[in-house]
């Protein structure tokens, strides 16, 4: 190895080291709160398929695969659901600032 | 450089190692620096890759045989944009290029969901690091790309002329990015099933990744059976051939997936369907890349055996354990939130599709893997295309069927009137188009065919009756006119009509296989000059056979053998000429430097004249054995002579005497007119395959656009604020 490729590779070295170790520098962070935002990332998941339920029901309603009595019935049993985790999302309360972190 | 490009290597895979390490202590331990830091390593897994793979690429560019991987996969005689591409066709290249895109894709999906899923990502991150662990390994262990030598060859031995094909430039690259986008599902499935987390949420961040890899992977399989329709010399697009295979396996249950996770986006059903076909395909996706470096199965595409298949099968194996340990130990938890309000509803033709797809899939596996099945059993035996066939083509009929009903049923439940008012138009035209091609004759004898160009019509008349329907709706709501209310229509619901598009292209595709496949006149013909064929449509003249030396840099690049055609219109008088030619390329033998030509590699020059109703194609191959080898040895015993004699000294006169003996080669086969045999095809509609290819890609990209998530939200955030008014009604 010559030394202008070795130090190439010490400086990648380093700098791998530097950036993977970063993080690790900062100190230990405990992911206390990844419960509860795992819990409103599932509600939101939730939240945008049930409004994309929605539009997709009007959307067969506006190209006739549902009669205007069927979607009525549809919209307001997929409203309900919608409402209801609202309701859930709302209960969790506002969600935690993310903690800074380089990358982010 | 190769040292550097070791060294990068190594890195990597410490690198890898440490993502693997820090990912799962980061979900063990609940740490989110752990977390943090494992997610950079895959940055820095890429950036180290692209350095690895910048090298071999400069290596190749400049001929810089020192580097094993350059001398034996390139040439000073190797056009320069191929030069680029020659480092997939190798063993080593074809692996670094599989790591340095699974690290490319990697960082992008952890980098997008860097603030989401924190409890997911660890494990994903982990699984991610696994693969790109296990593939640098090789690298570094088994098949590096940096191994050199001390003296470098004054030149390599050249590209694969198969390859030399401009499909071959992006076919790998698509296949690639194909199988390792699929490890992101995969990875983020095992994920969640780690943590226990078996919402949709891990679909929602990886739904544009199993997308993009359908669509890549898509690209691939169709770019791969365009190279082999005019580059192959045999006149199909597809052969069933083991590697083939391989590629088709991860996308059926791929194309199964994307339809089933609808269904548990919206109803929470099909949980551990979908966890098995994401598991399932990841470990396709691995089981096709073996299947390319293990030997195990005879393919013209493979790499031959090699030393990669232990460690593969490891890796499959344990894949798969791991998977069936982790839908078994969560099978509780995976439970459906509701059942099928009907069985005429939407979610009920995507469950039937699934079931469709996945038989597919099973047929084509069992298919494929049936020598070795036989093999262990004592009686190797393989099932051919005509069995394939066979067992494929109701299925793909049903399929076809199914893309046409799809679009047209309601999600829940459809009433018949529903039924009535939606399959009327779309069924007409089917039926309307059947008893046309009925009436037109010749198409009644071929049912399958005559099924799927009515199915087909079904399909695209459904679409155009859902965009007119869709644009007529949009309209009333904003007023715009028609084709903006169209554009509008697709732009606000890309994922619907983007996957409308991809069914029109289906259509089309399948129409092209089966005009294609029923009604192709192909025959395989001797003609002396002067002779004549007919062949379906065409008229076929043999005029004169013809042959060139070609040269790059003063060196014989290769040597090409053809004939010169005349071909028209059966019966018409217009006729054009066509040069369909076989070039033989130069190996390094120095005890018979001219009959080697003919034992090395080959490639067809097909001529192929492609059209929307039909394709005219002829390849021609010079008679070889007889007429060519029995001289080429002689000019062989002749050059040893000369050289062993003293009369040729220099290595200069050795070439020139070579090149000399080839040129008269050349000059004798077309002075003495022999006769030669050539395939000539007339095949209908093959042109409606590469389109309908086109028409999915266009889809598929509709569906991919980024642009739709900001349309998403302005139209979530107006039902959101209407939802929330309703709530506070309640």
């Amino acid at each position: 190895m010559g030394v202008l490729e070795a130090l190439i590779v010490l400086l990648l070295l380093a700098a791998i080291v530097w950036v993977v170790g970063a993080p690790l520098r900062r100190g230990v962070t405990a992911a206390a709160d990844d419960a509860e935002q795992a819990a409103r990332e599932e509600l939101e998941a939730a939240k945008e398929a049930k409004y994309r339920e929605i539009r997709d029901a009007e959307l067969d309603r506006g190209t006739g695969k549902l009669s205007d009595e069927d979607w009525r019935v549809v919209d307001r049993q997929l409203r309900a659901e919608a409402m209801e985790i609202l309701r859930r999302l709302d209960a969790l309360g506002a969600p935690a600032a993310p903690p800074p972190g380089p990358g982010d | 450089m190769a040292t550097l490009g070791r060294a990068c290597l190594i890195l990597s895979l410490l690198v890898a190692a440490y993502g693997l390490a820090a990912g799962i202590a980061a979900w063990r331990l609940k740490r989110r620096d752990l977390a943090e830091s494992a997610r950079r390593a895959v940055y820095a897994l890429a950036a180290l890759l692209t350095i690895a793979m910048a090298i071999v690429e400069v290596a190749f560019i400049r001929n810089d045989f020192s580097f094993v991987v350059v001398a034996s996969h390139s040439s000073r005689t190797t056009p320069e944009q191929f030069k680029l591409a020659a480092m997939w066709s190798s063993q080593e290249g074809s692996l670094l290029l599989w790591a340095w895109l699974l690290s490319l894709w990697s960082s992008l999906v952890l980098f997008l969901t860097r603030k989401r899923m924190r409890d997911v990502a660890p494990v994903a991150t982990a699984v991610l690091s696994g693969f790109a662990t296990f593939f640098v390994a090789l690298l570094v262990f088994a098949a590096s790309p940096f191994q050199t030598v001390a003296v470098a060859p004054e030149d390599g031995t050249g590209l694969n002329p198969l390859l030399r094909h401009a499909a071959m430039l992006i076919h790998p690259p698509m296949l690639y990015s194909g199988y390792t986008l699929f490890a992101i599902p995969f990875a983020f499935a095992v994920g969640a099933l780690a943590v226990r987390r078996i919402d949709a949420d891990w679909i929602t961040a990886t739904r544009r990744f199993a997308l993009a890899a359908w669509l890549f992977l898509g690209i691939g399989i169709v770019l791969g059976a365009r190279w082999s329709y005019a580059e192959l010399g045999w006149g199909g697009y597809w052969a069933w051939d083991p590697v083939e295979n391989a590629s088709l396996l991860p996308w059926l249950t791929g194309t199964a997936f994307l339809h089933s996770v609808m269904i548990q986006e919206k109803r929470g059903m099909l949980k551990v369907w979908n966890v098995s076909l994401v598991l399932a395909t990841g470990i396709l996706a691995i089981l096709g890349t073996f299947l390319v470096r293990s030997g195990v199965l005879d393919s013209i595409h493979a790499f031959g055996a090699s030393t990669l298949g232990g460690p593969f099968v490891a890796l499959i194996v344990a894949l798969i354990v791991l998977s069936i340990w982790l839908v078994a130990s969560r099978a509780a938890m995976l439970r459906s939130e509701h059942r099928l309000d009907s069985l005429v509803s939407r979610e009920a033709i995507f469950l039937f599709n699934n079931l469709v797809f996945v038989g597919l899939a099973f047929v084509v596996f069992f298919g494929t893997f049936f020598p070795l099945i036989t093999e262990a059993l004592g009686n190797k035996r393989a099932l051919g295309p005509p069995w394939f066939d066979r067992i494929t083509t109701p299925l793909a009929l049903v399929l076809v069927a199914l893309a046409g009903i799809a679009p047209l049923i309601a999600w829940r439940r459809a009433t018949v009137a529903n039924l009535r008012r939606n399959f009327a138009v779309p069924v007409g035209v089917g039926v309307a188009v059947a008893v046309a091609l009925i009436a037109a004759g010749g198409v009644a004898q071929k049912p399958f065919s005559l099924t799927m160009f009515a199915l087909a019509a079904f399909v695209v008349a459904g679409v155009a009756q859902e965009a007119w329907r869709g644009t007529r709706a949009r309209r009333a709501m904003s007023g715009e006119a028609p084709p903006l209310a169209l554009v509008s229509l697709v732009r606000r619901n890309r994922r619907r009509y983007g996957g409308y598009v991809v069914h029109l292209g289906i259509a089309l595709l399948f129409c092209g296989v089966a005009a294609s496949s029923a009604f192709q006149h192909e025959r395989d013909v001797r003609l002396r000059p002067g002779q004549s064929a007919h062949v379906g449509h065409y008229d076929v003249t043999y005029l004169a056979p013809i042959g060139r030396v070609a040269r790059k840099d003063g060196r014989i690049e290769r040597i090409m053998l053809g004939a010169r055609l005349a071909v028209g219109t059966h019966g018409a008088k217009d006729r054009h000429v066509i040069e369909p030619t076989r070039s033989y390329y130069p190996q390094d033998a120095p005890f018979a430097p001219v009959s080697a030509m003919f034992d090395g590699e080959t490639e067809t020059q097909v001529q192929l004249e492609s059209g929307l109703r039909r394709d005219f194609w002829v390849a021609v191959e010079p008679d070889v054995p007889t007429l060519l080898l029995p001289r080429a040895r002689y000019f062989d015993r002749q050059l040893v002579k000369a050289i062993s004699d003293g009369r040729l000294k220099s290595a200069d006169e050795q070439v020139l005497a070579f090149n000399q003996l080839l040129q008269r080669l050349v000059d004798e086969y077309v002075a003495e007119r022999p006769a030669a045999p050539f395939r000539v095809i007339d095949s209908p509609m093959v042109t409606w395959i590469w389109l309908g290819g086109l028409v999915v890609f266009l889809g598929g990209l509709i569906s991919l656009w980024p642009g739709a998530d900001a349309a998403r939200r302005r139209v979530t955030a107006g039902y959101a604020a209407r939802v929330a008014r309703e709530l506070g009604r309640a």
